[in-house]
């Protein structure tokens, strides 16, 4: 079983965001950086079926020298190897042709994404990338059984989920639910030393072209004061919530 | 011209469907074009109905009665590109959201998911989405021939309709599914999440899940989904379906209700896109009293109760 998860470097989810001035990208300044949570519950879930099955992880990301700490934190958790695509992408469609040129032919039975990553929240990677390798893709993936060429997925729906079934190899979008938030790993010491010399290819770029980008950035409106109300005077929110905000 | 994928559920349209169409039929007329819908399967409502939402034609596709996104996207592309669709719009549902990057590549168009507002400009193409977890907007230009638009559910809403009908057209085409759809479970009589108008929504301030008749007799009064914080899935008092935050479900009502929840940055990243935010915390300095714009500091269990009848006795 040979399984890649394809990673993302995001800010942490509890990181003030700010843009550069002229507001045309996120400011890095203070922030710290992290594994996308999405991509965690796939990396997790690729070791438990290493673990099951047999065979390796690979980790990979599109992303300049700045991002492999990142890479390294996942091969601390237990990856095998990773793989940096080496530039800096601007947009969705343009890292699944990369990663779509880096994947074939390589031989992987399972491709793990994270249903979207939390910084620039598209959700276009997993399911481009499936159908620039013509494979069969499940997103919101919030469980996974493999059995011999097999896979067995369960998705979310609006309201609900589906059980799907599809041969491997297969792409998968995946989110909480892959696995359980108890079930994440976290790196202890032996995994962070033997990181340090587990290999990390550096892959140059095939050249694809970026579709869309980025023209602006701005913040949210600061939003006004909050109206409280007196919790003996439940008619009176009723009334805001009536003439003022228009909402009942 | 704009083409619309109307998506359909349980042989019938989503109200996401309807805005995805206005939106597409105010672009196409941005533009001096036509708006087009394709919708795929089963439909019980005449497809033609989509003309009161702006769609000047239907495209009917049979020959497939369960949704698989490779099937769909391939069936859609072919059609935008016979067509030469200059956009093709989604509603960010669950299957919208599986769609759009399959499409994107079926159809060698870009694709901007998140969108919350109309196209600023038609050369290039600009449109403000959200990004960072609600913490920016961004505007982004598509530099492709064809652009996939997947809007935010509830973002815009929907507009009266008119009683305009569509032209239609019926096709049959050879659907080449790579997946197999197997049981689907569904809550009935729900609402799903991402499209209620109104979600009432609970933490661990509630004490355990026994006292969850509260909340749901609340979103009952106001035909509401109900909705829940992480923590609270995480320990199994109620369902991970319910969990809306980063990792969660994204919502955006015009009313959002939270009833003893604290407001941490990553439930706030899920809910910020709510139109009006109403928070009940025992706690005057729960942080999420400062993203709310009413506030009660109360204990739940009494002022839920006295709300739902307030809410009531209003409505009746």
């Amino acid at each position: 079983m040979k399984i890649l998860v394809c990673i993302s470097h995001v800010p942490d989810t509890t990181a003030k965001i700010q843009f550069t001035a002229g507001g045309t990208a996120l400011d890095p300044n203070g922030v710290q950086f992290v594994i996308n949570p999405y991509d965690e519950f796939g990396l997790t879930k690729a070791l438990q079926l290493k673990e099951k099955h047999g065979g390796s992880v690979t980790v990979i990301t599109y992303g300049d020298a700045t991002v492999e700490p990142t890479l390294r934190k996942a091969l601390a958790i237990g990856a095998d190897d990773a793989v940096r695509l080496d530039g800096v992408p601007t947009d969705s469609m343009q890292v699944a042709s990369e990663l779509a040129a880096y994947i074939s032919g390589q031989g992987f039975d399972l491709i793990i994404c994270g249903q979207e990553s939390i910084d620039y929240n598209g959700g276009v990677v997993p399911g481009a990338l499936a159908a620039k390798l013509r494979l069969p893709f499940v997103n919101a993936c919030i469980g996974l059984d493999l059995e011999g060429s097999q896979a067995q997925a369960l998705r979310e729906m609006d309201g609900g989920k589906e059980a799907l079934t599809a041969s491997l190899p297969l792409v998968v979008g995946g989110k909480k639910g892959l696995v359980e938030e108890s079930e994440l790993r976290i790196p202890n010491m032996r995994g962070i030393m033997t990181a340090r010399t587990k290999p990390l290819a550096v892959t140059p770029l095939t050249g694809a072209t970026a579709l869309t980008g980025a023209a602006a950035f701005t913040k949210p409106a600061p939003k006004a004061a909050v109206q409280l109300i007196d919790s003996s005077n439940l008619d009176e929110l009723v009334r805001r919530l009536h003439e003022e905000a228009k909402v009942i | 011209m704009v083409l619309i994928f109307a998506e359909t559920w349980e042989g019938t349209f989503k109200k996401s469907t309807f805005e995805a169409v206005q939106y597409g039929a105010a672009c196409a007329q941005a533009q001096g074009t036509e708006a087009y819908a394709v919708v795929v399967g089963p439909c019980t409502p005449p497809v033609e109905s989509l003309g009161a939402h702006g769609a000047a034609k239907v495209i009917h596709l049979h020959g497939t009665d369960r949704f698989e996104p490779a099937a769909f996207a391939s069936a859609i592309a072919s059609l935008a590109k016979e067509l030469g669709a200059t956009q093709i719009v989604l509603s960010g549902t669950a299957n919208g959201k599986s769609l759009a990057g399959v499409l994107a590549a079926e159809a060698d168009a870009a694709a901007i998911t998140n969108v919350t507002g109309l196209p600023s400009q038609f050369a290039p193409l600009t449109v403000e989405r959200s990004a960072f977890s609600s913490k920016g907007i961004e505007q982004c230009t598509s530099h492709a021939a064809c652009t996939v638009l997947v809007l935010i559910p509830n973002a815009l809403g929907t507009q009266q309709a008119s009683t305009q009908q569509a032209g239609f057209e019926d096709r049959t085409v050879t659907f080449e599914p790579r997946s197999t759809p197997g049981l689907a479970q569904v809550a009935s009589g729900k609402i799903p999440l991402p499209e209620a108008e109104r979600v009432v929504s609970a933490g661990r301030g509630m004490k355990g899940p026994e006292h969850w008749n509260l909340i749901e007799e609340l979103a009952s009064v106001l035909s509401a989904g109900t909705a829940c914080s992480k923590p609270v899935s995480d320990i199994g008092w109620r369902p991970h379906s319910e969990h809306v935050g980063q990792t969660g479900i994204q919502i955006n009502p015009q009313l959002y209700i939270a009833i003893g929840i604290s407001g941490a940055i990553q439930h706030l990243a899920g809910v910020s896109g709510s139109k009006t935010i109403v928070v009940i915390n025992n706690d005057p300095e729960a942080p999420f009293f400062k993203a709310a714009d009413y506030g009660i500091v109360g204990d739940a269990f009494d002022v839920v109760p006295r709300l739902t009848a307030a809410l009531k006795a209003h409505l009746s």
